[in-house]
């Protein structure tokens, strides 16, 4: 039975709340109180995390072959002809429309749950901080953003939220915008980013026009397959060899769309970004940086697992570029002295184990570590904020220790994280990694063996931070020392409610081997194509990929999928607690008893310990084959520019101007005054006689008025006579 | 008997007088006199010929003549004092400000 329901119904409603705070804040916000931000925009999130929780329960009403919900706004892109590259024509469109299966039910309760969380926990956090109004914009941008991106039924509507979390993640590393290092930091993770949305563009292209249609819809869900018109075109499509399992399209596909999720995601090589980003707010670098934005690659090649199914070449280099992101990543976190760096680089590698798992197939262990990863680290973030908060901003952890006694509640709960994220039972994380561990078993010993070291150096980099925070003296000065505080209790208790999740959000995913039955993955396996499964029948880009004949072929070469409980998995289960109780032996070793000298080790490996203090010198690298090389060509074309553009096109432009405006002068000048000063003189030269009549003096004036009265009276002297002569 | 002829010469001699005081002499008051001269010449001329033709309209005019030369005279002696405040001379050849 279709699920149906008022919350299901109102789908559009979840993101539609935070974004109309957001536009509030951005216009008027500046006007509003503290109080009044707060409460709009945390009570947003709020009442989108109770319409999530709504939607989800009715979702879950219904059968698990049914669990899909679809709802279109409206129709985006009208359709209009596209010619595929198969030769046929199809209507393509494109909708504004929201899709809620179980893949996004996961990821719509993590983002607004967490989100809600972290949105009460910077209530206290930036209630000093200038521009409160203005982080809470763009907070709920994010947010409308993100669940944009979760629960877009299509590629592009996917993609407008994907460039709206890099847009707000951009905002708000830059929050202290007047900060230089910040600016840098956001406009760095911007132009990253951007480099993997390329690859997303493409592979979204390339997915238009070889299937005719970018809609995401679940596998294997009757009501779905209703849409008849995007069916049928990929049953013309299909009938063509080139679409066959392995087939070059997918692994291009495939690989374009994983450059994308690499940019967003942090994965070697386009993890820069990531480390650079904690000049953010802390609760910013909770939400965005770690909980939810930098898993959106992870969820993308999730929701594309038809398309990674098919290609096996590209799930390698997933896999591969995930496990060596994982253990890179992690061997920095060991040397970094700021807080928040070590949960950066931590971040990273964790999310490398997402596309470990991802890459090794097992989409649904890759989307429980993300889960369970984004309560663990979110609540490692808010302590890490919490402890910065105790110590007047101070972020480096040499000048920390102490704070156990001080600051109970942030201890507590950070301890609590460590342990999940450490990967020891029964805490979260446990769960999650060592599914991920013994899937990439499966696929490959050496997968599971980098994993394996990369768990026991988390562990080992996790306890130096919180022995180094927590224990020991406090290494902080005296005013610092001084004004050590516990948190108010909306940062404190939303910790709380972390930790708690920290500890038994993994228990769903309860491994079989353990006795439980892995509700996580059967609640998942909807959304997922598996190499067993027939292929052909499911429509969009997720399913109906390869000719029966085809599938019956995978299906005999695919590993078997129902592994039981056999002895190896509880040797991997038993090498994964023995990896993270090493680690944190060694961690305690170290620091807590310090027996051994972290310092004495530096030195005796100081090359790689230098190498390892300057991330692999790869901000280097970057600068010197990308960064420099583009500035050189932006230089270069300055100087075409300022040379040619200028110096021919606007200078010649302007010579030319003033040399036919010369010749212009030179003309009115000689040619046209000329001829007027010629007549001017002319006149002047022959009016000079007469110019010394005109004495001045009057007298002389009264004297040639005389004059010429006596010559007047003289000619006419007759004619006078005679008038003289009539008057009498 | 005085003749007319008398009285034109008499006329004749104070109008010569007249206009060479204008013409020659350099103070500005002189030349003012010396135009009081010719004036009262024309008077004499106007006064002999009412005379002769038994027409008093020559007188009329003498007296009118009288009266125009003494609102001249007020003038001519206004502008003279504007002028000497101005360049403290009342030398006709140094006012030559209208020369080119």
């Amino acid at each position: 039975m279709t699920p149906t329901g008022y919350f299901l119904e109102h789908l559009w409603l979840i993101p539609l709340f935070p974004l109309v705070t957001a536009a509030l804040m951005l216009f008027i916000g500046r006007r509003l109180p503290n109080a009044a931000v707060s409460v709009l925009c945390a009570g947003s999130v709020g009442l989108s995390f109770i319409f999530a929780v709504g939607a989800v329960m009715q979702l879950l009403s219904a059968d698990p072959e049914y669990r899909v919900a679809q709802h279109i706004l409206f129709e985006w892109l009208t359709p209009g002809a596209m010619r595929l590259a198969s030769g046929a024509t199809v209507p393509f469109t494109a909708d504004w429309g929201y899709l809620l299966d179980p893949l996004s039910s996961v990821m719509v309760l993590v983002v607004t749950g967490v989100g809600f969380l972290i949105h009460i926990y910077s209530i206290g956090y930036m209630g000093h901080e200038s521009g409160y109004y203005r982080f809470f914009g763009y907070m709920n941008l994010f947010m409308f953003s993100m669940l944009t991106l979760v629960l877009a039924n299509n590629m592009l509507l996917m993609f407008v939220g994907w460039e709206g979390v890099g847009l707000c993640s951009y905002l708000l590393i830059g929050f202290y915008f007047l900060k230089k290092s910040a600016s840098d930091a956001g406009k760095k993770a911007f132009i990253v980013n951007r480099i993997g949305d390329a690859g997303f563009i493409l592979g979204m292209l390339l997915t238009a026009v070889t299937f005719g249609t970018i809609r995401f819809t679940s596998a294997g869900l009757a009501n779905v397959a209703a849409d008849s018109g995007v069916r049928q075109a990929l049953e013309a499509a299909l009938g063509s060899h080139a679409l066959a399992y392995g087939a070059p399209v997918f692994t291009a596909i495939a690989l374009l769309l994983f450059v994308g999720a690499c940019g967003k995601s942090a994965q070697i090589p386009l993890y820069v970004w990531l480390p650079d980003a904690m000049e953010g707010p802390t609760p910013v670098s909770a939400l965005i940086h770690a909980a939810t934005m930098v898993t959106a690659g992870v969820y993308m090649v999730v929701r594309m697992n038809a398309i990674y199914v098919n290609a096996p070449s590209a799930l390698v280099v997933v896999a591969v570029v995930g496990v060596v992101t994982a253990i890179f990543a992690a061997s920095m976190a060991l040397v970094q002295n700021d807080i928040k760096k070590v949960l950066a680089y931590s971040t990273i590698s964790q999310l490398g184990y997402m596309f470990l798992a991802l890459g090794a197939g097992a989409f649904a262990a890759g989307i429980f570590h993300l889960m369970t990863h984004a309560f663990f680290k979110a609540l490692l973030f808010l302590g890490a904020g919490s402890v910065i908060h105790a110590m007047s901003g101070e972020q480096d952890i040499r000048k920390m220790g102490g704070l156990w006694s001080r600051i109970p509640v942030t201890a507590w709960t950070f301890l609590l994280a460590t342990l999940a994220i450490a990967g020891m039972p029964p805490f979260a994380g446990f769960f999650s990694k060592d599914e991920i561990l013994g899937r990439a078993f499966e696929r490959h010993w050496a997968l599971w063996a980098v994993g394996f070291i990369t768990a026991g150096m988390t562990a080992f980099y996790m306890f130096r931070l919180a022995y180094l925070t927590f224990s020991g003296y406090s290494r902080a000065d005296e005013h610092a020392q001084h004004h050590i505080h516990e948190s108010p209790h909306s940062m404190t208790i939303p910790l709380m409610i972390l930790a708690v999740l920290s500890v038994i959000g993994g228990w769903i995913g309860w491994p079989a081997a353990l006795g439980g039955s892995n509700h996580f993955e059967k609640f998942l396996a909807p959304v997922m194509v598996t190499h067993t499964e027939p292929l052909l029948g499911h429509e969009g880009p997720l399913g109906a990929l390869a000719s029966p004949d085809e599938a019956a072929r995978i299906q005999r070469s695919a590993p078997e999928q129902e592994k039981g409980s056999g002895p190896t998995e509880y040797f991997l289960m038993f090498a994964s607690i023995a990896a993270a109780v090493a680690g944190i032996w060694l961690a305690y070793e170290f620091y807590g008893t310090k027996r051994f000298a972290p310092e004495l080790i530096a030195r005796r490996m100081s090359g790689f310990y230098r190498v390892l203090v300057h991330k692999y010198y790869v901000d280097e690298i970057y600068d010197a084959l990308f960064v420099n090389r583009t500035k050189d060509v932006g230089t270069l074309l300055g100087q075409f520019d300022a040379k040619v553009i200028d110096g021919v096109g606007v200078d010649g432009a302007g010579w030319l101007a003033r040399f036919t405006s010369k010749l212009s002068m030179w003309w009115d000048k000689w040619i046209i005054d000329g001829l007027l000063n010629f007549g001017a003189k002319l006149t002047q030269l022959l009016s000079f006689p007469f110019r010394f009549l005109q004495t001045g003096t009057f007298s002389s004036y009264a004297l040639l008025i005389l004059v010429g009265l006596a010559i007047l009276l003289a000619y006419y002297e007759q004619h006078l006579h005679v008038v003289l002569r009539g008057a009498r | 008997m005085l003749s007319i002829g008398h009285y034109l010469f008499l006329g004749l001699a104070l109008f010569i007088i007249g206009v060479i005081g204008v013409v020659t002499r350099r103070n500005v008051i002189v030349i003012l006199m010396s135009i009081e001269l010719i004036l009262n010449a024309v008077n004499i001329n106007l006064v002999a010929f009412s005379r002769l033709y038994g027409d008093v309209a020559g007188q009329v005019f003498a007296l009118f003549i009288i009266a125009d030369a003494a609102a001249e005279a007020a003038v001519g002696l206004g502008i003279i004092i504007a002028f000497f405040r101005n360049r403290e001379t009342v030398l006709e050849d140094e006012m030559d400000l209208l020369k080119w």
